[in-house]
């Protein structure tokens, strides 16, 4: 049985993959790595919570020229995942501007990326659209 | 009686482009010598010298060794993309602190042929999936996660835009990059002087939607330097000194305050009002008042949000206000008149001083055929990611 790591320590794999951040205790800022105080209000108590898997994208562009390595065309966007706005690619919808929409409706989506020499596979996320 | 204000004596910029015979130690010494030359003075009285090299990391210190050790305080300032304003800044704040009465400002930068300047290249995975760094990544996550490239952030913060208050398509975004090319055909110190159709700019390479290539900043050599004075000691100087000397009537430097989002997608637009509600108080000023407007239009998305983060038109404007004309050189608020950073050019450093080297330029009615008639104030805008904000006001002498 093949074991899997995600590509990201904020990646929750499962039966329900999903998104964690460390949330202000006193605020409720949220954030997707450490902090030592809260770059908000300065208070130091955070804890984990989990991050909607469905939102609406508000911004995007669609990147035809990167760095060397990185294929192209992806889309990458930000979306309002119920309030938390999160970072990703959008995946499963054609990378052009016909196919892809600002407000349009996406939800969380895990995919292989790789394997490992120990067989470990290597686990992304991304948003595809909802409908 | 004198004031607390403090003048630009002297300015200058080199010619933006490719400069393969120079590096930036020379760059930096020709605007600096020809910054002291405009200003009537000498290098013997300069009290400080800030200096910004952003990317090439030479030294004030190694400018000093070229053109002159005076063993003055040299603060070496980077910024980002604000670094020249940052170092204007630091003179100024040297000034007003009344530790000397004349300081030196430069910035310099080489980056003709430098490729994209954030995002580097990506590595293979390794053999052995091993997480690291902030987020225990186990692999690069450009690409992957969203993009680190320059053109795709600042596209992003365009759509967003667009998003917020509707209405901005890809053809408003590349009408922008048109007014600037067609600015930039007055400008014999921009890199590109090239005037191009709007059929050309959105039929040009994509970078990353809607941003094609002439849409972008140019990288490119170039420097700038300032010198500023005193209001006590301008008024012993000679008529035509005080004459030409242009008034910095507000120099605010801001970073971006907390805003959800900020760390997910940088936040261009909230350090930026504030930046600009502070510069307007400061100079008594408002944006009305304002004959011509250098921004930093590091990409064509990137100056449609400014023209509202400077109140240059009403919120959720921006599409209105560039549909008008009035960012247009004939128009209401001339904008990039330079030609912007998409065509005069960007080396990162010379540009918060090259903008206001342009600004000044007109003010003291000596921009040639380009020439904003009758301009008496402008405001001169920089922005470095991470983020920083700097906002210059300038008045022209009453005299």
């Amino acid at each position: 049985m093949s074991t899997s790591v995600p590509i990201v320590d904020y990646l929750v794999l499962g039966d329900q993959p999903h998104l964690v951040a460390n949330e202000c205790t006193a605020c409720g800022a949220r954030f997707f790595d450490r902090r030592n105080a809260c770059a908000n209000c300065s208070e130091v108590e955070f804890h984990k919570v989990d991050i909607a898997t469905e939102g609406e994208v508000t911004s995007f562009t669609i990147v035809t020229f990167a760095a060397p390595g990185v294929p192209v065309p992806f889309v990458s966007a930000t979306v309002n995942a119920n309030g938390t706005t999160v970072r990703a690619n959008l995946i499963n919808v054609e990378a052009s501007p016909e196919h892809v929409k600002l407000g349009m409706q996406v939800k969380l989506a895990t995919y292989i990326m790789g394997t490992d020499d120990n067989g470990t596979e290597a686990v992304a996320f991304g948003f595809e659209p909802a409908n | 009686m004198s004031s607390n204000d403090v003048w630009i004596l002297g300015i200058n910029m080199t010619k933006f482009g490719k400069h393969p015979d120079k590096d930036a130690i020379d760059l930096a010494s020709e605007a600096a010598m020809a910054a002291l030359k405009d200003a009537g003075v000498s290098l013997k009285e300069m009290g400080i010298l800030a200096y910004g090299n952003l990317v090439g990391q030479t030294s004030g210190q190694m400018l000093q060794k070229q053109i002159g050790q005076t063993g003055i305080p040299v603060f070496n300032v980077s910024n980002a993309c604000a670094t020249g304003a940052t170092a204007l800044k630091t003179a100024i704040m040297a000034i007003k602190s009344g530790e000397c009465d004349m300081g030196l400002a430069v910035g310099v930068e080489k980056l003709a042929g430098a490729g994209l300047l954030a995002g580097g290249s990506r590595k293979s995975d390794g053999n052995v999936y091993t997480p690291q760094g902030r987020y225990g990544a186990i692999a690069a996550t450009d690409g992957r996660i969203g993009t680190d490239t320059m053109p795709g952030t600042f596209a992003q913060v365009g759509m967003e835009y667009g998003h917020k208050y509707g209405g901005a398509t890809f053809e408003d975004f590349a009408s922008i990059s048109v007014k600037n090319h067609g600015h930039s055909t007055l400008n014999p110190l921009a890199a590109y002087t090239k005037a191009m159709s709007l059929e050309e700019v959105m039929g040009d390479m994509m970078i990353a939607y809607p941003n094609t290539r002439p849409m972008c900043s140019a990288n490119c050599d170039g420097a700038a330097a300032a010198v500023v004075v005193s209001d006590a000691k301008l008024k012993t100087l000679s008529l035509e000194q005080q004459r030409r000397a242009i008034k910095v009537s507000a120099s605010v430097l801001t970073s971006d305050p907390y805003q959800e989002a900020c760390q997910v997608l940088p936040d261009v637009n909230t350090l930026t009002k504030l930046a600009a509600r502070e510069a307007y108080e400061k100079a008594g000023i408002g944006p009305d008042d304002l004959d011509l407007v250098e921004l930093h239009d590091c990409f064509a998305t990137a100056e449609l949000v400014h023209y509202d983060n400077l109140m240059l038109c009403p919120e959720g404007g921006a599409v209105d206000f560039l549909k008008s004309g009035a960012p247009y050189r004939t128009g209401k608020t001339p904008v990039n008149v330079s030609g912007g950073l998409q065509s005069k050019g960007h080396p990162i450093a010379a540009t918060g001083i090259a903008n206001i080297w342009e600004i000044c330029h007109h003010l003291r009615g000596e921009a040639g055929p380009r020439q904003i008639e009758g301009a008496k104030v402008g405001l001169a805008h920089v922005i470095g990611l991470g983020s920083a904000c700097g906002i210059h006001v300038l008045e022209k002498s009453g005299l």
